[in-house]
């Protein structure tokens, strides 16, 4: 039997006071895969069981497809390609593509690694005279933020007001009808619609004009696909810019408490700095910056580990489970930038894989070489570090370490 | 001394020999290597190099992105072996446990690993073939001279044969802007391998990008010019194409003739083995220290019946290396079979073709996913009313889930919707020119009455 009902270990682990360590607690998940909830909907915490789903042409994206309406899904809106099925999904995507990576414009993530060590360098720079250093507001926000401003063509500046929208839309990610107040909700959508209507003004004075920022292009070239809608662009760079630094700001934070903990690796990668891109890998399957899908719909019946999963269910998937199962990989709670076979979950798998990948593991890279290169007997002011509240991105909210 | 004992001796001092240092050979090393074998370990083969990688020799080499010499295969750990490479080996002999080469050395082995693979069918007629300007493309020299003659700026290329190979070359072509004609017996390209509905797209995909395809034709001479330079094809409807170039494309031959005479069941269909990859020999019973790996293996799938399917697929040399090495350092209890499922890709006129599966193991066919005229699909196989197979064109990434259906024996047609399905699902026969698995004609006859006499011998065969 795989499918019981097992409401206690799902909830213990959205509940904040896991958030520092949920690991114990989706070993608890795994010894369900397929876990039917009382509302109805399916967690799916092993690394088979998952990736058999995102792999499956039958588990939808779109949350039109839920039985149950998706409390605060945008009304009218053009959804993000993050949220639709093919073939719409292939073609946002595969039009973003050509201005973000091969075979269109192949060079642009590694051609940015001289900027991304500049501006890396720096923020560090900024580190002398301090006490303390907070790792996520004095490094770990501003790089990527900075890194899809230019991208996009977002100016800088707006990053104080759009920060404000951005916190109130990650918080309504994970929002949970039994524990959540409304308002937590309300204020994601009309952060939504704050952020589209900005973009939108932005995106109006890019056309006709030649540049070479994602929007300029987006507005303004053709390719075989012909150009996306001005609705179109808005989700696009609202799914990039959310997407391209919410994350990565969690990657880089995770990976510094990581090394920080395992001193070892730490002066390894000092010693070593090739051992960084395998270092970032395994961060991505051992301290993760998306933990949940929160939520995919069963576009048709669908079977995984023997339980038919019924149309239109919602369906969970706890990716940094999957990363941790011991089925897949050999003693999975310890931190081994030495592995090999490392397939983790940490971009997700199968046609959504993550579109930004490339360039958060550069990013992140380049922040963890310098941050061991430069940093002086760096040591945590406090560990377990406070925690930001979502269970679906989960990370620190500061990481205060002093050096020696 | 228990067994137990002997494997433990035989992983620390045994001999093990690998005939065919490609992919393979090489992957079979590494993971002997891995599996913990000390003994010592000889890599023998024809080629002089070192092992090099062959699917970009028809694709990326050929544009001239990749040199020909760019195409080693990584090496995933030092496999500390003795190399004897420009040398075919010339025999084996299992009453002494040694293998022949040609220069007239023999070296001994306890176990032997084959994985000599298949060379380019020829063109027929010798005087014809060895014009200038006649290529097949199975090595890194074949691709090498193939390239400077792309680069040089024929007129036209002519390629024989329109299997994968054939279609990848002609697809370069157009890229380069270098005018193909493109000459296939079968009504249409791919359709040995994926059957009469895949064939008509491949074949609107072709000529869409400019290829003068030419099906249901045979060519049946090459001619030259007075310097014996390849100048005109004659095909058998009585025209003609004038060319500077032929790309023979006729797909390959098992090395298997040095194997003549060593009592295995070895031929044209190449070499039977069980799923551990433990050669077969001609009667049929399973040798204990003779394994096969590659393009040359013949092994028996339980999903398709236990049918003996030879495969020329590059995941397929890889992962029955891995079970080969596996098992020649394992005792009986701990062996493996070699279960996966099919896996083969493609890149031609921009799209991305990739298969799971044994497609001409079916008699039906449907598109389940995607749209056709945009060259973004997914076809799903079915035999009898289960699934078999699966092509992508530009769509790969949901092809584990068709290959669960396969091992799951799923319904064919799949019951489900998804979001991408056409609207006009409809299967329909999925229309192979023959019979291709089983067919390829007598190869032995059985001798013998009483049970303890009854043997088998091999009958050369004309091809
Ligand atoms: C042009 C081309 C494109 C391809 N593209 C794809 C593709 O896109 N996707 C895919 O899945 N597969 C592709 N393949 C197939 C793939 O390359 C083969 O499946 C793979 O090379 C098989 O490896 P192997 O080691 O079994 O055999 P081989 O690579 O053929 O190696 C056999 C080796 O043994 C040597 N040998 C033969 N006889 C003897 C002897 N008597 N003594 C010593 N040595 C001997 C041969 O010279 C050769 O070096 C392609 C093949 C070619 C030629």
């Amino acid at each position: 039997m795989t499918t019981t009902e097992m409401p206690d270990t799902l909830h213990r682990i959205l509940d904040y006071s896991s958030r520092a360590d949920p690991y114990p607690l989706y070993a608890e998940l795994r010894e369900t895969p397929v876990a039917l909830q009382d509302d109805g909907s399916y967690v799916v915490s092993t690394y088979r069981e998952i990736t058999d789903l995102l792999h499956d042409p039958h588990l939808s994206s779109d949350v039109r497809n839920l039985s149950h309406p998706m409390p605060g899904a945008e009304t009218g809106a053009t959804p993000a390609f993050i949220n639709l099925d093919p073939p719409e999904h292939d073609r946002l995507r595969r039009m973003a593509m050509r201005h973000f990576g091969p075979p269109h414009t192949p060079g642009l993530v590694t051609g940015l690694e001289p900027d991304l060590t500049a501006i890396v360098g720096r923020l560090i720079d900024d580190f002398a005279g301090k006490e303390q250093i907070d790792i996520v507001d004095d490094f770990a926000y501003p790089f990527p933020v900075t890194v899809i401003c230019h991208l996009l063509g977002v100016p800088r500046e707006d990053e104080p007001t759009f920060r404000l929208w951005v916190n109130d839309i990650i918080n309504s990610i994970d929002y949970d009808p039994r524990t959540d107040p409304k308002e937590k909700l309300d204020n994601g959508v009309q952060a939504r619609q704050a952020l589209r209507q900005y973009l939108g003004g932005l995106l109006e004075q890019r056309h006709g004009r030649p540049g070479d920022d994602l929007l300029t292009r987006l507005a303004n070239d053709d390719g075989p696909d012909g150009r996306m809608t001005d609705e179109e662009i808005i989700s696009t760079a609202n799914l990039l810019l959310i997407a391209g630094h919410e994350t990565t700001v969690n990657l880089i934070t995770n990976g510094m408490l990581t090394l920080l903990r395992h001193p070892e690796v730490l002066q390894r990668l000092r010693d070593e700095p090739g051992l960084v891109v395998a270092l970032v890998e395994e961060l991505l399957r051992y301290e993760p910056p998306v933990h949940i899908i929160p939520w995919r719909a069963a576009y048709s019946d669908i079977t995984v580990a023997e339980t038919v999963i019924p149309k239109g269910s919602q369906i969970m998937l706890m990716l940094a489970s999957g990363s941790r199962d011991p089925n897949r990989f050999h003693d999975p709670d310890h931190f081994d930038p030495d592995r090999r076979d490392n397939q983790h979950l940490g971009f997700g798998s199968g046609i959504h894989l993550c579109f930004g990948g490339p360039m958060a593991r550069l990013e992140t890279q380049i922040a963890l070489s310098e941050l061991a290169r430069r940093l002086d007997g760096p040591s945590l002011v406090a560990d377990p570090p406070p925690y930001r509240r979502s269970p679906v991105l989960r990370g620190p909210i500061h990481l205060h370490i002093e050096q020696t | 001394m228990t067994s137990a004992d002997t494997l433990r001796a035989f992983k620390r001092d045994g001999r093990i020999v690998v005939v065919g240092a490609s992919l393979a050979g090489l992957r079979a090393a590494e993971a002997l290597r891995d599996e913990g074998f000390t003994g010592s370990l000889t890599m023998i083969g024809d080629e002089s190099g070192e092992p090099y990688d062959r699917p970009p020799l028809s694709k990326q080499v050929l544009t001239g992105w990749v040199p020909a010499d760019g195409t080693t295969l990584p090496r995933r750990r030092d496999v500390n072996a003795e190399w004897l490479l420009g040398v075919p080996a010339s025999g084996l002999d299992l009453a002494t446990n040694q293998v022949r080469l040609a220069d007239g050395r023999e070296v001994p082995f306890d176990r032997v690993l084959i994985s000599t693979g298949v060379r380019a069918r020829p063109w027929f007629v010798e005087s014809e073939a060895a014009l200038d300007g006649v290529f097949v493309v199975r090595t890194r020299e074949h691709a090498e001279g193939l390239q400077r003659a792309l680069a040089a700026g024929p007129s036209r290329v002519l390629v024989i044969g329109a299997g994968f190979t054939g279609s990848e070359i002609a697809s370069i072509c157009r890229e380069r802007d270098i005018p193909v004609t493109v000459a296939e017996l079968a009504p249409a390209p791919l359709v040995g391998a994926l059957g009469a509905m895949i064939g008509e797209i491949a074949a609107d995909m072709q000529r869409a990008h400019g290829v003068d395809l030419r099906c249901g034709v045979k060519v049946t001479r090459l001619e030259g010019d007075a310097q014996g330079h390849f100048r005109r094809a004659h095909f058998d409807d009585g025209s003609t194409v004038d060319a500077d170039v032929a790309v023979v494309a006729l797909g390959g031959i098992r090395n298997t003739e040095w194997l003549r005479g060593s009592g295995l069941a070895a031929g044209v269909w190449g070499i039977a083995c069980d799923t551990g990859c433990r050669a077969l020999d001609l009667n049929g019973l399973i040798t204990d220290d003779v394994f096969v790996a590659g393009d040359v293996a013949r092994c028996p799938n339980p999903v398709y019946e236990y049918r003996l399917i030879s495969l020329e697929h590059w995941a397929n040399a890889v992962e029955q290396a891995e079970v080969a090495a596996h098992n020649m350092v394992s005792g009986q209890a701990d062996r493996w079979p070699h279960l996966s499922i099919p896996l083969f890709w493609s890149i031609q006129f921009g799209v991305n073709i990739k298969s799971v599966g044994v497609p001409t193991f079916a008699d039906e066919v449907v598109v389940t996913q995607g749209s056709v005229s945009d060259h973004r699909f997914v076809a799903a196989y079915g035999y009898r009313g289960r699934v078999t197979a699966a092509v992508s064109f530009n769509n790969a990434k949901w092809l584990d889930h068709y290959r669960q259906l396969i091992e799951t024996a799923a319904p064919f047609p799949p019951p489900c919707p998804t979001p991408d399905q056409p609207v006009d699902m409809k299967p329909v026969p999925v229309d192979f020119p023959g019979p291709v698995l089983l067919a390829q004609g007598a190869t032995v006859v059985v001798t013998g009455h009483d049970p303890g006499e009854r043997r088998v011998t091999a009958v050369q065969q004309h091809r």
